[in-house]
C-alpha cells in the first residue's frame, strides 16, 4: 500500500458498466481488458492501477489491504457481511433483485424449508427474519434446478428480467432486496490515502449523478 | 490418527520461531521498559477468568471474540482474555483502589476466536498502556504520545493517526430521536460509510437537523481542513458535541505540533469499541497493513462497573504486527564464540567470564562434526600457551 491506488474489479456486466464510469474519473485502462488474459492492468493514472478478480473476492481484496478500492455488487457484499470495509458510493450500475422462487403454483410446505442458493449468509439471515426455519443448501450455479429436482423447497437468487425462471418453470416470490453495483474501500487507505482516494470517489459519484439525471 | 493429526496446530496458531521469536521479545522489552520509564506500573493479569470481570461494559463485540469455558470449581463460566483493557480497568477500579491518576502497562497473549488479521493470526502478543484517574486532554495526549512512542521504537516508516471522537455521533443520534431499530441500521450504515444508505434511513432533511448533520457527517474524512468543514456542519448542534469537536481540535493541534512526521486524518464515520468509548478515540496506521496496528481512546464508564467510577483513557497494539511493519535495525550483534568440549576448569572459567557479555556455544561430546560457522559462531576459544583466549575462526 504505497502512495498508488489499486481498484479491483470483475469481469463481465460490471466491468463493462463500470470502465465507463471510471474513465469519467480519468482512469482508462491501457490495455483492452476482456482480451487480455492479464490480471493486472495499468491505466492512463500512472499512480493507479487495476485487478480483476472474480466478483466475490472483491470484499476480501479490499477489506485486507489488496485493493485500496473495489467494486462489487450488494449482493456479495450482503453475503460477505461487510465488516471492515467502506461503502461509500452507489454506482447505480447492474441494478437487479435478489428474491426467492420457487415452482409455480406450488405452495411451499409449513415448518422446515429447503433452499437452495449461493448466498448462505443472507438466506439464513432473511428467513430467520421471517420467522422461518429453513435448511440452506449451498448451491455455485444453476440454482434453478434445485426446486425441479426436489432438492429444495424454493431458491434465493438474483432476478433481472425474471426469464430464466420462467425457463424453468419457477416463479418470483418474496422481494428480499434491491441490488446495485457498490464501490468499496479499504478503511486504512480511506484514512491514509484520502488526498488520492477522495477525488476518484468524487468524480465517479458525479458521473453516476449525470447518468441518473439522463 | 494419521502423523498430521499429531503435529497440525489449529487455524491461525502457531509457533513463533527463531530469529522472529528474539525480534518480538527484544523488541516487547523496549517498548515495556520505556513504559514504566513514563511512569506506568507493570501489572500481570490472568490468562483466564470469569466471563463478568472480562466482558463488562464492552459489549458484543469482545464477547464473540472472547473464548469459553465452563470453571470446574464452580460451575461458573470463565473466559480466556481477547483484550487485556476491560483487565487492568478491574485492576485499578477494584484491586488497586489508589486515588489519584493510576498508570498501568502490560503485555501478553491474548486468544480470539476468530483472527480479525490474516497478519495476527488467533494468538496475538497485546502490549498496552491505560491510564486511570484523569479525565483531562493532558490524558488523552499522553497516551496519544506514548502510542506514538512505541510506534517510532518499533520503528514503523510512516505513521498516519486518524483521531475521531465518539460523543459527536452520540449527541447527534440522540438529539434526531429515532426508534431504536433505525437508529441500529443507521450506525451500522454509519460504520461502513454507506453514504447511499445512510441518505436513505435518514431521509428527506432540512439542513440544520441532527439527520441532516448526521448525513453531512459521514462524507466528512480526512486530514485537519476536514474540522473546519466540520465545525460549519456542527453549528448549531447540541452543546456537547462542539464540546467534543472542541477536544478533537485541541488533541490534534498539539499532536502536529509534537509530531510534525505524522500524518493526521479525522473520520467522523469511526465508531469502533462504540459501546465503551466515551470521548476522544486514536488509532495509528502504517503502509501496507489494511488495519490499524495500535488503537485506544477513552472509556470513561467501565470502572462503574467494578464499584468505582473512574475517567481512564489508553490504547493497546499487537507486538507481532508491530514487528512484521517495523523496520527495527537490529543491533548488530557480533557471532557467538565457539569453546571446544574439553572438561578442564581453566576453559570453564574462561567461559564463564566471557558469559557476561558474550554468548559462548561450547560443543558436546557427541555434537558431531557440525562447523562451528554453521551455529553462528565467528570466533573460537583457544588454548595458546596454557592460556584460554579468544580468536577468529576465520584466523
Amino acid at each position: 500500500m504505497t502512495d498508488s491506488i489499486t481498484i479491483a474489479l470483475s469481469k463481465g456486466r460490471i466491468l463493462k458498466e463500470t470502465l465507463p464510469l471510471l474513465s469519467e474519473a480519468g482512469i482508462e485502462p491501457v490495455d483492452d481488458i476482456e482480451k487480455s488474459r492479464k490480471l493486472v492492468f495499468p491505466t492512463t493514472d500512472p499512480s493507479v492501477r487495476l485487478l480483476i478478480i472474480r466478483a466475490t473476492d472483491v470484499p476480501t481484496y479490499v477489506q485486507y489491504g489488496g485493493a485500496d478500492l473495489g467494486v462489487t455488487g450488494k449482493d456479495v457484499l450482503m453475503e460477505h457481511g461487510g465488516a471492515g470495509l467502506y461503502e461509500p458510493l452507489d454506482l447505480n450500475i447492474a441494478r437487479c433483485r435478489l428474491m426467492t422462487a420457487g415452482p409455480v403454483g406450488k405452495v411451499s410446505p409449513a415448518g422446515r424449508l429447503r433452499v437452495a442458493t449461493k448466498f448462505v449468509n443472507l438466506a439464513r439471515q432473511y428467513y430467520a427474519s421471517q420467522g422461518r426455519q429453513a435448511d440452506i443448501i449451498k448451491l455455485y450455479g444453476a440454482m434453478e434446478l434445485a426446486p425441479i429436482l426436489n432438492l429444495a423447497d424454493e431458491i434465493v437468487d438474483i432476478v433481472d428480467t425474471g426469464n430464466t425462471l420462467k425457463a424453468n418453470g419457477l416463479e418470483p416470490r418474496e422481494h428480499i432486496a434491491h441490488i446495485s453495483t457498490r464501490l468499496v474501500a479499504n478503511r486504512a487507505s480511506m484514512k491514509m490515502k484520502h488526498q488520492k482516494l477522495h477525488p476518484i470517489i468524487e468524480q465517479l459519484g458525479e458521473a453516476v449523478n449525470r447518468r441518473r439525471a439522463d | 490418527m494419521t502423523a498430521s493429526d499429531r503435529w497440525l496446530l489449529p487455524d491461525g496458531v502457531e509457533d513463533i520461531l527463531p530469529p522472529l521469536a528474539g525480534q518480538i521479545e527484544s523488541l516487547r522489552r523496549e517498548i515495556m521498559d520505556n513504559y514504566q520509564r513514563w511512569g506506568y506500573q507493570l501489572v500481570i493479569p490472568p490468562l483466564i477468568e470469569y466471563l463478568e470481570s472480562l466482558l463488562t461494559g464492552t459489549g458484543n463485540d469482545l464477547a464473540l471474540q472472547t473464548f469459553k469455558l465452563t470453571d470446574q470449581l464452580t460451575g461458573r463460566m470463565m473466559g480466556v482474555r481477547a483484550d487485556m483493557t476491560p483487565q487492568a480497568a478491574r485492576i485499578d477500579a477494584h484491586t488497586l483502589r489508589q486515588d489519584g491518576v493510576t498508570r498501568l502497562c502490560y503485555a501478553g497473549h491474548v486468544l480470539h476466536t476468530r483472527p480479525q488479521h490474516m497478519l495476527t493470526g488467533r494468538t496475538p502478543i497485546q502490549a498496552g498502556c491505560e491510564l486511570f484517574g484523569s479525565a483531562s486532554a493532558e490524558a488523552d495526549l499522553e497516551v496519544i504520545r506514548l502510542m506514538l512512542e512505541t510506534m517510532r521504537i518499533a520503528g514503523l516508516p510512516r505513521v498516519h493517526l486518524d483521531l475521531a471522537h465518539v460523543a459527536i455521533y452520540q449527541q447527534l443520534i440522540s438529539a434526531a430521536n429515532l426508534d431504536r431499530d433505525t437508529e441500529l441500521a443507521i450506525f451500522d450504515a454509519m460504520r461502513r460509510k454507506s453514504v447511499p444508505e445512510l441518505d436513505e434511513l435518514l431521509g428527506d432533511y432540512t439542513a440544520g437537523t441532527p439527520a441532516a448533520r448526521l448525513r453531512e457527517l459521514a462524507r466528512l474524512s480526512g486530514g485537519p481542513e476536514v474540522l473546519a468543514q466540520a465545525r460549519k456542519v456542527l453549528a448549531g448542534a447540541p452543546e456537547q458535541a462542539l464540546k467534543a469537536l472542541d477536544e478533537l481540535t485541541v488533541a490534534s493541534e498539539a499532536i502536529a505540533e509534537a509530531y510534525p512526521e505524522v500524518s493526521l486524518g479525522f473520520d467522523f464515520c469511526e465508531l469502533r469499541g462504540y459501546n465503551y468509548h466515551t470521548g476522544l478515540v486514536f488509532g495509528a496506521y502504517s503502509p501496507d497493513h489494511g488495519q490499524a496496528v495500535a488503537q485506544g481512546g477513552r472509556y470513561d464508564a467501565i470502572g462503574e462497573d467494578f464499584g468505582r467510577a473512574r475517567p481512564a483513557t489508553g490504547f493497546s497494539a499487537d507486538i507481532r504486527a508491530l514487528v512484521a511493519l517495523g523496520q527495527r535495525s537490529q543491533k548488530s550483534s557480533q557471532g557467538k564464540i565457539w569453546a571446544p568440549a574439553v572438561a578442564e576448569a581453566g576453559l570453564q572459567a574462561a567461559i564463564t567470564e566471557l558469559r557476561r557479555t558474550e554468548t559462548v556455544l561450547q560443543a558436546l561430546p557427541d555434537d558431531g562434526d557440525v562447523s562451528p560457522e554453521t551455529r553462528g559462531c565467528d570466533r573460537q576459544l583457544i588454548k595458546r600457551d596454557g592460556q584460554w583466549v579468544v580468536e577468529s575462526l576465520n584466523g
